[in-house]
């Protein structure tokens, strides 16, 4: 048996497909900026705050961390609905999606802050800053800094995740290749085009954290070695 | 002249380990104070309580005007009258030397850009590094990180500088460099408080010498006291300090 | 809550538990032939692993289960069974990630052992074998438990493209009747962390443990 393959039945929906393309991006930016200030966040409660915030930090770190995404979105998403509170799918994807990476955020970015020394932060005790003004200038910034490329690898991971929307509805990428599929039967030739697209997509995310890096990072730019 | 440094009976323990058993001293304004002692006899804790890294259990601290004793402390302008630099120099590691020296005098003192990069320019002169200004502290020796590190605690315009052993970590070579940057400051007239191995340094710039002993002044007088020390444990310390 | 509901949710978790456990099987095996690969001295072959691991980390798991899916038939095999689709593309999948990891433990070895091996007069795949992998093996145990966690959690996308019957699949179709999802949702999520989290933490402490030793 030969099979035919006809691409080009799946690239005549190249409209449909770049609106998925631009929904997977949006999705991934807004997940992005939100993440990283949850995690951020949770990573300086969970280094500095009352033992209580440690606590309820740490659980819903690990409880994140031991469960599948795809039943995070379930049980926040279809949750949501059942209270009778109706969000824009959008908006619940972006919400379960950042309550996910925000979990790993806040363990890369806390080990980020354990690196820092203690010597530094008694360096900017006695030249008189403040506890808030230490915490972003002498401990998150080089903290970032330093666990930079462990949160880019986790944001490109969080771009190639977001296609699991697609299970609740969401027309991001993934989603919306199903209509292509529901009118041309072309099954294997969409996961191809897909993949290709991906790819595409992991190799654009990358290169836009690395330059995102070298705007934020003066040294990095400068001498070209880490932290 | 008014003592700038009034050390009345401190004590100071941690937990159970009675670290300072009573210290008293004085320190005029423009003295250079040298503290030597045995490891473990509590120079770097008396230093560190200076600068309220440490809070004290008894006797009374006036350091500048600030009674370190209150609850109230203004710990804000107690840092800014008072400069500390450690063994190790702790810079900041993503900052150049000029971000590192401009940071506190932005931060604290609420500087724009401009003022503060001339008071840096400043420092940095005296400290020997003007062509180091953009360099990041991974690009500099132990040395230059050190008079950075100096510089930066100079850029806040204390009144007093305290030195922990800042030449310790230091090849010979290197010591040398940083020595001379304290001795100018010393000769520009700066209160300076130094705990310090290097006894000809001590001698030579030294107004006062203070030698303790397990938590407690055992002798203190001018730098004559190393040549002469009146009591047999100062005698022993500097002889065996002279074989090292 | 029904009994029905309760034993319909463990028959997914054991379903979970068959595709973790063939995933790592299979996916062990084929990251060990990548890990060689990677680290193999034939330009092509480690240019080759290298490629094959770029392109499956720049993939979603999701595209993959597709393309492992409707790709069979095309060549002209039967379609596969959802189980074993998703076995074939979690492998995939897997072997790419184990075989980054791996490569690193053998070269983290590799370098100060291979001159010391060297000298008495080892080949190359002797060195391998009686010096370089077994203590490999040794700082390889807690990275490979801590995947064991990614690779349970990534069982849970079989239940999309190809629809396999697994833990999440079922809290799915059950949510659908009920229309609880808190509750069943819920459940399906502790089943999951009663599993990840104990391998989370193991992982942890052998990897204490192993930097104590080395220390
Ligand atoms: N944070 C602390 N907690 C508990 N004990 C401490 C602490 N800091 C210092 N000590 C103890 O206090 C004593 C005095 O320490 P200190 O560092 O002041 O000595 P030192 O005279 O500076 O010695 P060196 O010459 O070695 O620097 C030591 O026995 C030390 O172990
Ligand atoms: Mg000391």
């Amino acid at each position: 048996m030969t099979y035919n393959f006809d691409f080009a039945a799946v690239l005549a929906y190249w409209p449909l497909l770049l609106e998925g393309i631009w929904t997977t991006l949006r999705l991934t930016l807004f997940c992005t900026v939100f993440g990283i200030l949850l995690g951020g966040a949770c990573a300086v409660v969970r280094t500095g705050g009352p033992t209580w915030a440690r606590w309820i930090v740490s659980l819903y770190v690990e409880f994140i961390r031991n469960t599948p995404l795809l039943v995070q979105c379930y049980f926040l998403i279809f949750g949501i609905a059942s209270m009778g509170i109706r969000l824009p799918i959008l908006v619940g994807a972006t919400i379960a999606l950042t309550v996910n990476i925000g979990a790993y955020t806040t363990e890369i970015v806390r080990a980020g802050i354990e690196s820092i020394h203690r010597g530094q932060l008694e360096a900017a005790t006695c030249l008189g800053l403040s506890r808030t003004q230490t915490y972003l200038h002498v401990i998150i910034r080089p903290a970032l800094e330093r666990v930079y490329p462990a949160l880019s690898s986790q944001y490109v991971l969080l771009m190639l995740a977001s296609s699991i929307v697609s299970s609740v509805g969401v027309e991001e990428l993934f989603g919306i290749s199903n209509r292509i599929q529901s009118e041309t039967y072309r099954n294997f030739e969409i996961f191809v085009v897909l993949g290709g697209i991906y790819l595409g997509l992991a190799i654009l995310v990358r290169g836009g954290f690395a330059l995102l890096g070298l705007a934020m990072f003066p040294r990095r730019r400068k001498l070209g070695t880490p932290l | 002249m008014s003592p700038i440094v009034e050390l009345k009976d401190v004590r100071k323990s941690f937990g159970e380990l009675e670290v300072l058993k009573g210290v008293t001293f004085e320190v005029n304004r423009g003295e250079v104070a040298a503290i030597i002692g045995q490891s473990g006899s509590g120079k770097s804790t008396a230093l560190r309580c200076m600068d309220r890294l440490e809070t004290i259990q008894g006797g009374s601290m006036l350091i500048c005007g600030h009674e370190l004793h209150d609850d109230d402390i203004d710990l804000k302008s107690l840092r800014r009258d008072v400069g500390i630099v450690f063994q190790s120099y702790n810079l900041f590691p993503h900052l150049t030397v000029a971000e590192n020296i401009m940071l506190a005098p932005r931060m604290v003192k609420g500087m724009k850009q401009r003022q503060a990069r001339e008071i840096a320019d400043t420092v940095i002169a005296k400290v020997g590094l003007r062509e180091k200004m953009d360099c990041y502290p991974e690009q500099l020796s132990g040395g230059q990180q050190q008079r950075v590190a100096i510089a930066r605690s100079l850029a806040m315009e204390p009144k007093l500088m305290l030195f922990d052993e800042v030449t310790s970590a230091l090849d010979p070579q290197l010591t040398g460099e940083v020595l001379r940057v304290m001795e100018q400051l010393a000769a520009d007239g700066m209160t300076m408080i130094l705990v310090t191995h290097e006894m000809a340094f001590a001698r030579k710039v030294a107004d006062r010498v203070i030698y303790m002993r397990d938590g407690k002044v055992h002798e203190m007088g001018s730098s004559d006291i190393l040549r002469m020390p009146a009591t047999p444990e100062l005698a022993a310390f500097v002889a065996e300090s002279a074989e090292h | 809550m029904n009994s029905a509901y309760i034993l319909s949710l463990l028959q997914g978790l054991w379903a979970t538990v068959v595709l973790s456990l063939l995933t790592f099987l299979f996916g062990g095996i084929a990251g060990f032939i990548v890990a060689l690969a990677r680290i193999s001295r034939n330009w092509a072959i480690s240019r080759g692993a290298a490629a094959y691991i770029e392109i499956m980390q720049g993939l979603p798991l999701l595209v993959l289960m597709g393309l492992c899916f409707y790709g069979p038939s095309i060549l002209g095999y039967d379609s596969l069974s959802p189980l074993t689709a998703a076995t074939f593309a979690l492998t995939l999948y897997s072997s790419a990630y184990l075989g980054e990891i791996w490569r690193g433990c053998i070269q983290a070895v590799a370098k100060p052992q291979w001159e010391a091996a060297e000298c008495l007069g080892l080949t190359r795949w002797q060195r391998m074998r009686a010096v370089i992998l077994p203590q490999a093996l040794r700082i390889a145990i807690p990275p490979t438990v801590g995947f064991l966690v990614q690779i349970v959690k990534n069982t849970s996308i079989a239940s999309l493209v190809v629809g396999y019957a697994e833990l999440s699949y079922n809290a799915k179709i059950i949510n659908n009747a009920t229309f609880e999802p808190f509750l069943y949702f819920g459940i399906a999520a502790l089943m999951y962390f009663a599993i990840c989290y104990p391998l989370s933490v193991q992982s942890r402490a052998l990897e204490r443990k192993l930097n104590v030793a080395n220390r």
